[in-house]
């Protein structure tokens, strides 16, 4: 692949940078655009749902992977954004109206528990989203009125422009929509002064404030931006589910969101989509071979959990870079074939940080 | 006027005093050092003027203004740069990025524009990029501009963070520690770095070093401070043949 010869400015701030890539997207756009005419209804609905954990993946990657902050209580956001759009759309309120607000609605809340946590970091930021995530839970599970407590409610099938979105297929094609949109929103932050702001506070908050970055307006507006777009997510995991109840909001999935962005390679939005789509696979794999596993182990209540800690803890040990960092290694090797070295793609040693000023 | 003012600053962590009662005045243009044995304060008093730490006491101004207790992000907009002792580089970015990120305090873009990536935004970047194109080519990192931080050598982090505090472009540059980690040639070439950015940029310079022969090369008047408190004030030559300063730093009978 022969990059173009760089002659302004402007092209470092494109989003497909060669003719290749802008190529490449545009065919992945095209099959996945057909891929509904061709494939079974099952595919489609897993499809859809893939695509829905790959927003509320970028959502949290633009939080954990760009900004540094863990939350382990996104699943809240996402159940916000599923009731709030639910409700909205039981009000008689249309689709294009309530799910771009029930993402602004998540994001108020993204603000809101992002103000607290500030001067939090590390461990003592994961505990206390973790203690949000349930309180959110608790929350969606007694107000009756609001939710309609444990039994939840029925999500009405919504219409856009008179087209009903029913079925996998709506689903599929909403979902598709808002994933493009979402991936484009990231990318912009990421090339703007914001995405900057938020890898500097990643990488040092000490320095980043002395080059002018205000650390509590900054961490809020990710804390706000990330569960906004999990909030999107929440709105359409709405119609996948079809039905609501509190149940499936819990710290599972706030943990399977956090595999994804971990799994998929921290830093980059490639990254969340890869781990979406190996977060989607994992059970389908399990559910092909497990009667054909030994001693019964298919069977054992909890192995999808337990497999997925055991994936998730060997791949912080050894590919930090998570399945995006694999496939850079790949595309490397594949550029200098024959001339590949192993120091290339050996993991540097790093000096511990000076931690105190932290 | 001078462009810096401390004015009997202190600061206290619990029982400990690590400066006490230090007043000094930095002139438009020169570069002042500040030296000291291990201990002295010198880094506490670059964390006040960064307004890292709150001062116990005692007021600072820069440029008539006070700046004792502003919040420490509106630092850089007033014009105050500073680099670390220990490079504090955001280490999973580019040079490039490392540089733009000095660029932030210059940025003025809505949250709702840069969500959009509006012509506004790109053209704000565009000018950004032209600024810090500048500061590349004035160092003279051409070669590392895509590279990551955490696979550049040492030397070359060094330049780098200085290169992140010009695009800044402060009036005032706070170097702490410029050559520690560097070689005698890397050293000199730090020397001369500082030598151009006061005569071609026309920087005021506060710069904490321990190197005598580096300090002697780039500044107008030095300051020695031992156990928070100022010893010796005055020319490096002055300064280095004070008794007290000789007696903090060697030792011996008191006199």
């Amino acid at each position: 692949m022969i990059a173009p010869f760089k002659v302004s400015y402007r092209q470092d701030l494109l989003l497909a940078k060669t003719p290749a890539a802008k190529a490449s997207y545009a065919v992945l756009l095209v099959a996945l655009a057909v891929i509904p005419l061709v494939m079974g209804e099952f595919y489609v609905g897993e499809l859809g749902g893939l695509f829905i954990f790959a927003i509320a993946g970028v959502g949290l990657m633009l939080l954990t992977g760009y900004t540094g902050l863990v939350s382990l209580g996104h699943a809240a956001f996402l159940g916000i954004g599923a009731y709030a759009h639910a409700i909205m759309l039981a009000q008689g309120l249309p689709f294009l109206i309530s799910l771009p607000l029930a993402g602004v609605i998540t994001a108020a809340f993204g603000v809101a528990i992002g103000v607290p946590t500030l001067r939090m970091s590390g461990l003592y930021l994961a505990i206390s989203t973790l203690a949000f995530g349930s309180i959110i839970g608790t929350v969606l599970q007694k107000w009756d009125a609001l939710t309609g407590g444990f039994d939840g409610f029925p999500v009405r099938t919504p219409t856009i422009l008179g087209w009903k979105i029913q079925g996998a297929i709506g689903t599929y094609y909403t979902s598709l929509i808002v994933l493009v949109l979402v991936i484009w929103l990231a990318l912009n932050i990421l090339r703007a002064p914001l995405g900057r702001a938020m890898v500097a506070i990643r990488d040092s908050e000490i320095s980043a404030q002395s080059m002018g970055i205000n650390l509590a307006v900054t961490k809020s507006i990710a804390f706000g931006v990330s569960a906004g777009i999990t909030g999107l997510a929440g709105g359409l995991y709405a119609h996948y589910v079809r039905h609501l109840a509190p149940d499936s909001f819990d710290i599972l999935l706030s943990i399977q969101l956090v595999t994804i962005v971990f799994i998929g390679g921290l830093g980059s939005i490639h990254g969340a989509i890869f781990g979406a789509v190996f977060m989607r696979l994992l059970p389908q794999a399990i559910a092909m071979v497990r009667d054909d596993l030994p001693f019964g182990l298919g069977r054992t209540p909890g192995l999808e959990p337990s497999l997925f800690g055991l994936i998730l803890v060997l791949v912080i040990m050894f590919e930090p870079g998570g399945i995006n960092g694999r496939w850079m290694k790949l595309k490397h090797w594949c550029k200098s074939f024959p001339l590949h070295r192993r120091a290339a793609s050996r993991r540097q040693k790093s000096y511990a940080k000076s931690e105190r000023l932290r | 006027m001078s462009i810096f003012v401390a004015d009997e600053i202190a600061m206290n962590f619990g029982g400990i005093r690590a400066v006490e009662g230090v007043s000094f005045a930095v002139e438009p243009g020169e570069v002042f050092s500040i030296i000291g044995p291990n201990g002295a304060g010198k880094t506490t008093i670059f964390n006040m003027i960064s307004r890292i730490y709150t001062p116990s006491a005692g007021r600072m101004m820069f440029d008539g203004a006070d700046i004792t207790n502003v919040p420490p992000h509106t630092i850089a907009s007033l014009g105050i740069a500073r680099t670390f002792q220990n490079i504090e580089l955001f280490a999973n970015a580019s040079l490039l990025q490392n540089l733009l990120i000095g660029r932030h305090c210059h940025s003025k873009v809505g949250l709702l524009a840069q969500l959009g990536f509006t012509a506004a935004v790109r053209d704000a970047e565009i000018a950004h990029r032209e600024k810090a194109e500048e500061v590349i080519e004035f160092l003279g990192v051409q070669r590392y501009r895509d590279q990551m931080i955490a696979n550049l050598p040492y030397g070359v982090r060094k330049v780098v963070e200085l290169g992140r505090a010009l695009c800044i472009e402060p009036r005032l540059l706070l170097l702490d520690e410029p050559s520690s980690g560097l070689n005698v040639e890397e050293t000199e070439e730090m020397g001369h770095w500082i030598g151009d950015i006061r005569r071609d940029l026309g920087v005021t310079i506060i710069m904490v070093e321990h190197d005598m022969k580096l300090v002697h090369m780039v500044s107008d008047r030095v300051m020695a401070l031992a156990s928070g408190r100022i010893l010796a004030l005055g020319t490096s030559s002055e300064v280095q043949n004070d008794p007290e300063v000789i007696r903090a730093y060697i030792g011996g009978a008191p006199a």
